[in-house]
């Protein structure tokens, strides 16, 4: 019998043993992701600041490869979490679960350290196999990307066999194909061409259909599990929702991808359809709103874990604004030809990507570290009044908010007076650049950004004590009588 | 379930999913097919590598209302006139160099990428390069020193010394050249070129 407040790995099934490693690691690249967005940040203040030593563009890649690589272990992370549980049987192979997970971190680690050590090479594709690939979000040299695929094939054989060995559901069986896809879709940005159109054609095959379709499904699916386990929903309401938001997502998203193909040489028939189906991917984000909100409603906010459902529920509202609105608002081809490439799209990605995905896996460690503590109490009357994980969630929701404000006025600032009256030239570009208002904008944006750090460094020590030395069980819940299946 | 209604049944749902996925999908590869043989090298929109042995402008075109490129008369790069095959390497040596030294986390081309330094879709226009007979020079000179080079328009914002070799320098100018002739449907708007000779 497991003991509350007592950290005990016989509390965990061997899935979410694994599962605890990857959220570790993934914290550990959040602060590095944190520490070079600052010091990329701080070059836009101070240019002089590490020039020629740690210049701007690697700190900015080690910031956007440090958040994709920890996203996917949180999202590896959950999804081992839920396995078994999920499958209603064990995992097939802990062991070669745990060898895939050293490997792929000593190659995260390795790919790492190349990137701030040799950070550059000659113009020969061996730089590409060995270096630095040179493509945003996905500069992984090619062996690591080989290794990532192989890591990837063996956590799918191990999940899909899971399923297989135990129970399939509606959300195993979205997970999986979706997985599928998420994987298959990373070949798409394997290869070299001198085609700039061609390569960014299939680079945005990567990018946009994983944050916009694939990543979006797989949250779904972790937030329909999240929502049984914390308020124990009906499992039936909570599968319908998923397929609905499915079948938004997808239909919206997958032609949505035309909205990157406005002006990198595409047809000029991608202006309507990238326009068009874009401008609809605001609806499932609504749904998704829609169904956190009357889950919790419909339990009276009874969960019995408050921080995961906060953040739970901090994931919906994030995707809405980050994804939907901000998303929605440069969208249109009209808007994007002057918005584009702008500040405006940095605000938009800061929202995005923590309002969709940093959220919700932080929402699912909140749920490893009470199963881990021995499913202790993490309901209302917390130890402290439960004040850490309040004020980082304020303090993190405040930077990322205020950084997403200075970034928007920037991104106008740049997109009238660079874009529009003076074409983007060299000196037009320089000439918003040094607008008081942007100069301002970036000044924020460091504030705000010092205080997302101060944020997560309360989180982690959220982490570390919550539900510590507390002696209460795990809430019970009142069964759903009215929904159950 | 009989008192569930009809539209907000499991099954329903789950047949749904499954088509708009599946008809989404086959749309967007069928299109994607189309699409990658109008941006092949040598299309319309997305000249050959050999376009870099002509002048290219960008100009503002009533019909279409907006600028696009114009395919001129013979101005081969650096004094050399070309073959497909030896421009295709150039250019492609360029985009290597490119992707090597990480341009793309400073820069934005085709308008993506990072937004601390200026946009080279049309960084071989730039007005900023004085004129059409100094513009090899100074670019090459800008790439391989542009600390002592550096311009930054108060800013203090310099690109940091790449170590390019002339090579390198050469093929990534090659490879700007030639991305300046690709039809981005107008953007960006409005761009002011350099002045260039007749005959374009
Ligand atoms: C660390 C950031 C950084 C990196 C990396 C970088 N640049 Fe730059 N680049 C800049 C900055 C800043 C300027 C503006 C410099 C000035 O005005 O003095 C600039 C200016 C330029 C210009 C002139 C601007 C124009 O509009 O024509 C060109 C061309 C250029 N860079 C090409 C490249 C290429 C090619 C690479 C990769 C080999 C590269 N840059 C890598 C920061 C960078
Ligand atoms: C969680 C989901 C999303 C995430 C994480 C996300 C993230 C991003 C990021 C990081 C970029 C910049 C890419 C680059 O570096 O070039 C981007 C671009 C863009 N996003 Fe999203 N996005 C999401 C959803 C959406 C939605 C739903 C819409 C539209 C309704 C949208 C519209 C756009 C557009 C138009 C651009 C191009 C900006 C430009 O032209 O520069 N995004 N997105
Ligand atoms: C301390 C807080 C942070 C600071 C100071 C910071 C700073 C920066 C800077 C300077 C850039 C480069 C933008 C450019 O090219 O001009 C950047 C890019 C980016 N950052 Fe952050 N960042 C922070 C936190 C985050 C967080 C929490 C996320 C997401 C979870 C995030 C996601 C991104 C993304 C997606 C991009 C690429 C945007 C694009 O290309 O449009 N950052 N960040
Ligand atoms: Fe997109």
């Amino acid at each position: 019998m497991s003991t509350p407040g007592v950290e005990d790995w016989s509390n965990l099934n061997a899935g979410q043993r694994i599962a605890m490693k990857y959220f570790i690691v993934a914290m550990v690249l959040f602060v590095a992701q944190i520490l070079f967005g600052l010091l990329a940040g701080m070059q836009y203040i101070y240019p002089n600041f590490l020039y020629g030593v740690l210049d701007f563009n690697v700190n900015r890649m080690v910031h956007i490869n440090a958040m994709i690589v920890w996203m996917l272990y949180g999202f590896i992370g959950s999804v081992y979490w839920l396995v078994e549980d999920e499958a209603e049987t064990e995992l097939v192979g802990a062991k070669l679960a745990n060898i895939n997970f050293w490997v792929l971190t000593v190659a995260v680690g390795i790919v790492v350290l190349v990137y701030l050590l040799v950070q550059a090479g000659p113009g020969e594709i061996e730089s590409v196999w060995f270096i630095n690939e040179g493509r945003e979000y996905i500069e992984a040299p090619r062996w690591a990307d080989v290794g990532i695929v192989v890591c990837t094939l063996v956590f799918f054989y191990n999940v899909a066999a899971t399923f297989m060995k135990g129970r399939w559901s509606g959300i195993s069986g979205v997970l999986v194909l979706d997985l599928v896809a998420l994987a298959g879709l990373y070949l798409a940005g394997m290869f070299f061409t001198t085609n700039v159109s061609v390569d960014q054609y299939w680079w945005w095959w990567v990018i946009h259909l994983w944050v916009e379709a694939t990543w979006e499904v797989l949250v779904g699916c972790i937030m329909a599990w999240g929502l049984i386990k914390t308020l124990g929903a009906s499992r039936r309401i909570v599968t319908t929702w998923l397929y609905i938001e499915v079948a938004l997502m997808f239909g919206s998203g997958i032609l949505g991808l035309g909205h990157h193909y406005f002006w990198i040489g595409t047809p000029e028939y991608w202006l309507s359809i990238g326009g068009f189906f874009s401008a609809l991917e605001p609806i499932p984000l609504v749904a998704m709103v829609v169904h956190a909100v009357y889950d919790s409603g419909r339990h009276g906010f009874q969960s019995r874990n408050h921080p995961a459902l906060a953040w739970l529920i901090a994931h919906a509202f994030g995707n809405f604004f980050g994804a939907g609105v901000w998303g929605f608002m440069h969208t249109l081809p009209q808007i994007n030809l002057y918005t584009h490439g702008t500040q405006w799209t940095a605000s938009h990605g800061h929202l995005a990507f923590f309002g969709a995905y940093a959220t919700i896996i932080i929402a699912m460690i909140y749920i490893a570290l009470q199963k881990w503590r021995g499913d202790v109490w993490m309901s209302g009357d917390l130890a402290d009044n439960g004040w850490k994980w309040k004020w980082s969630l304020g303090l993190l929701h405040l930077g990322m908010v205020g950084m997403t404000m200075a970034l928007l006025i920037a991104g106008y600032e740049q997109s009238f007076i660079e874009r529009a009256l003076e074409g983007s030239s060299w000196s037009g570009y320089f000439e918003a650049q040094r607008h008081p208002w942007f100069v301002q904008s970036m000044v924020w944006r460091e504030v705000f950004g010092l205080t997302m750090a101060a944020g997560l460094v309360l989180l982690l020590w959220d982490f570390v004590t919550i539900g510590k030395r507390e002696s209460r069980e795990i809430k019970q819940l009142v069964a759903d009588q009215s929904h159950a299946a | 379930m009989a008192d569930i209604p009809w539209w907000a049944r499991e099954s329903l749902w789950r047949k749904m999913a499954i088509w708009i996925t599946a008809i989404m999908a086959v749309i967007l590869i069928f299109l994607s097919f189309h699409s990658v043989a109008l941006i092949t090298a040598g299309s319309a929109r997305v000249p050959a590598y050999s376009v870099i042995n002509q002048r290219i402008d960008y100009r503002f075109d009533r019909e279409r209302n907006r600028q696009q490129p114009v395919i001129g008369d013979p101005a081969p790069l650096f004094g050399r006139v070309l073959s497909e095959a030896d421009a295709e390497q150039l250019v492609r040596r360029g985009k290597l160099t490119f992707q090597a030294r990480n341009c793309i986390n400073c820069h934005t081309i085709l308008g993506n990428g990072a937004y601390y330094a200026p946009d080279l879709t049309k960084a071989w226009l730039d007005p900023g390069w004085g004129t059409e007979e100094a513009r090899e020079r100074l670019m090459k000179e800008f790439l391989m020193d542009p600390y002592t080079n550096a311009r930054t328009f108060g800013t203090g914002r310099r690109m940091p010394d790449l170590d390019l070799t002339e090579d390198e320098a050469e093929a990534l100018i090659a490879f700007l050249k030639w991305t300046a002739a690709i039809d981005t449907n107008g953007f960006p708007a409005a761009f002011p070129t350099i002045k260039q000779g007749g005959g374009t």
